[in-house]
């Protein structure tokens, strides 16, 4: 049997989006020299949620967003049990001399960003690199990255998965246990 | 499914549809990543590569070894014409002192069907069908379709014909089980001194006359006359094959619609397509070269990732 606790419901989580989106505002103003590139898979679902709510409440229409697969970057892709299928890579976005913002649902072990972080170089050279995540596991890095921009810090402990559910609209942690 | 059913690339006949799918898939990330400005990803780092041709080669060689490096593995090198092999080494006994050095993954191209398939139930090492004499071209199959695929969408329900030498061609066999596989409608054009005797088991559709052939496809897969395989004598000249088989822009100009015109390579020019139609805007023969690069490196990804 699977223990699970929900830590954010439908009314929490639009919350937090529309805060983030401000922060955004507050250093990116326009987005003119801005580009959000978010990773896949999970990582879409979040900055669709920002750029549509970018949109309908603050008039920031066009802002140019891709999404990255990070597949064949990542440090684990000989090694893990499962095979790695990569996503699909919608970058027809230069980040040449660009402000990119990387979005991402869960930030657990920052191995990721890692890799997120050498691929978005073949597309150009950014001018700054900013990290946002919805959840921040911030007791379980293997990686000295931290976000710029936070929508809840989680202490969950390894065994235990947070999961974001867009369909339903909330976060849940979810405690497996061994019988 | 996520993974490749099969833990070598022998052949398109051990492979499922959705294997096929899944390459093409993949593929089609690393063509993406191909045309980026910077080209390579660091997936295979630790993973090393041999490349042995014991036959000629050009394009397939230099594809595998681009395919390779973009994925940062790697690489060495083997053509029989430098090595102990023209000193009376047996093929075991090349590769398994070439594995000694911890090689993972072997490319390899032989003049003997089915070489690769008797090194892959002998040696540990993953291996890669660049080509076995007249038995498979793999990788040559899956991106023909990958081609055909990028150009209309789908290859269930097109009509392609192979044109030429399909008793000798390799290109020919993986060809027709590829794109059986994928559903599509398949078609051999050529003389019948180059037909082979199973033709009917393959469940493919014969022409002898190079018109019918054009009027019915959708796709013309045109064939090089493998001269250095044939014994003997089966075809009276190059220029009667010509005449007869050859496609020139005339021939093309007389169908009533446009088909696309592909060719593995290396094309004989004026023997099976004139110049007119290999620069043609009918042709996707370099097409056909670049998603070779994209097609090897989800075939070798695919490879390496898969557990045993």
């Amino acid at each position: 049997m699977n223990e699970q606790r929900e830590i954010l419901n439908s009314t929490q989580l639009d919350i937090i989006i529309k805060r983030l989106s401000q922060e955004l505002i507050e250093s990116h103003q326009d987005f003119s020299s801005s580009v959000i590139v978010s990773l896949q898979p999970r990582g879409k679902y979040l900055a669709n949620r920002l750029i549509s709510c970018l949109s309908e409440n603050f008039n920031l229409t066009s802002i140019a967003s891709g999404d990255l697969d990070i597949s064949f970057y990542r440090d684990d892709l000989l090694t893990k049990k499962l095979p790695i299928i990569p996503e699909e890579i919608n970058m027809d976005i230069s980040t040449e001399n660009k402000r990119v913002i990387l979005v991402d649902d869960v930030l657990f072990t920052a191995r990721s960003v890692r890799a997120a972080m050498d691929a978005i170089m073949p597309f150009g050279r950014p001018q700054s690199i900013e990290l946002l995540v919805l959840i921040d596991r911030r007791l379980s890095r293997h990686i000295p990255i931290q976000p710029n921009y936070v929508g809840k810090i989680v202490d969950a402990i390894d065994s235990e998965r947070v999961i974001v559910d867009w369909k339903k609209n909330s976060v849940l942690i979810l405690k497996e246990k061994n019988e | 499914m996520n993974s490749l059913s099969v833990d070598h690339m022998l052949g398109i006949k051990y492979l499922t549809k959705k294997d096929v799918d899944l390459i093409f898939q993949t593929a089609d990330n690393f063509k993406k990543i191909i045309n980026q400005p910077i080209k390579k990803v660091p997936s295979l780092r630790d993973v090393t590569i041999a490349n042995l041709f014991f036959e000629n080669s050009t394009r397939t060689k230099l594809s595998f070894e681009l395919a390779e490096k973009r994925l940062s593995a790697d690489v060495i090198n083997f053509s029989s014409a430098s090595s102990s092999v023209k000193k009376g080494e047996t093929l075991l006994d090349t590769v398994n002192n070439i594995l000694a050095m911890k090689v993972d993954i072997i490319v390899m191209r032989h003049p003997n069907p089915g070489a690769s398939v008797f090194l892959s139930r002998n040696i540990s090492a993953k291996i890669v069908n660049a080509g076995d004499g007249t038995h498979e071209h793999p990788t040559q199959a899956l991106l023909d379709s990958f081609s055909i695929r990028e150009k209309y969408g789908q290859v269930a329900g097109k009509k392609i014909v192979i044109i030429g030498d399909i008793l000798h061609s390799r290109v020919a066999l993986s060809n027709i089980y590829c794109l059986k596989k994928l559903g599509a409608e398949v078609g051999v054009c050529g003389p019948s001194t180059l037909m082979p005797k199973y033709l009917d088991s393959l469940g493919v559709n014969h022409f002898s006359s190079l018109n019918n052939a054009l009027k019915w496809c959708d796709v013309a897969n045109v064939l090089r006359i493998q001269l250095e395989r044939q014994d003997v004598q089966l075809l009276p000249s190059l220029r009667e094959y010509s005449n007869v088989f050859g496609i020139n822009k005339k021939v093309l100009d007389n169908l009533d619609k446009k088909i696309t015109i592909m060719h593995p390579g290396p094309i004989n020019r004026g023997v099976e397509l004139t110049s007119d139609v290999a620069d043609s805007e009918h042709s996707i023969i370099l097409n056909q070269v670049e998603n070779g690069v994209a097609i090897r490196m989800a075939v070798l990804y695919l490879l390496s990732i898969k557990k045993n």
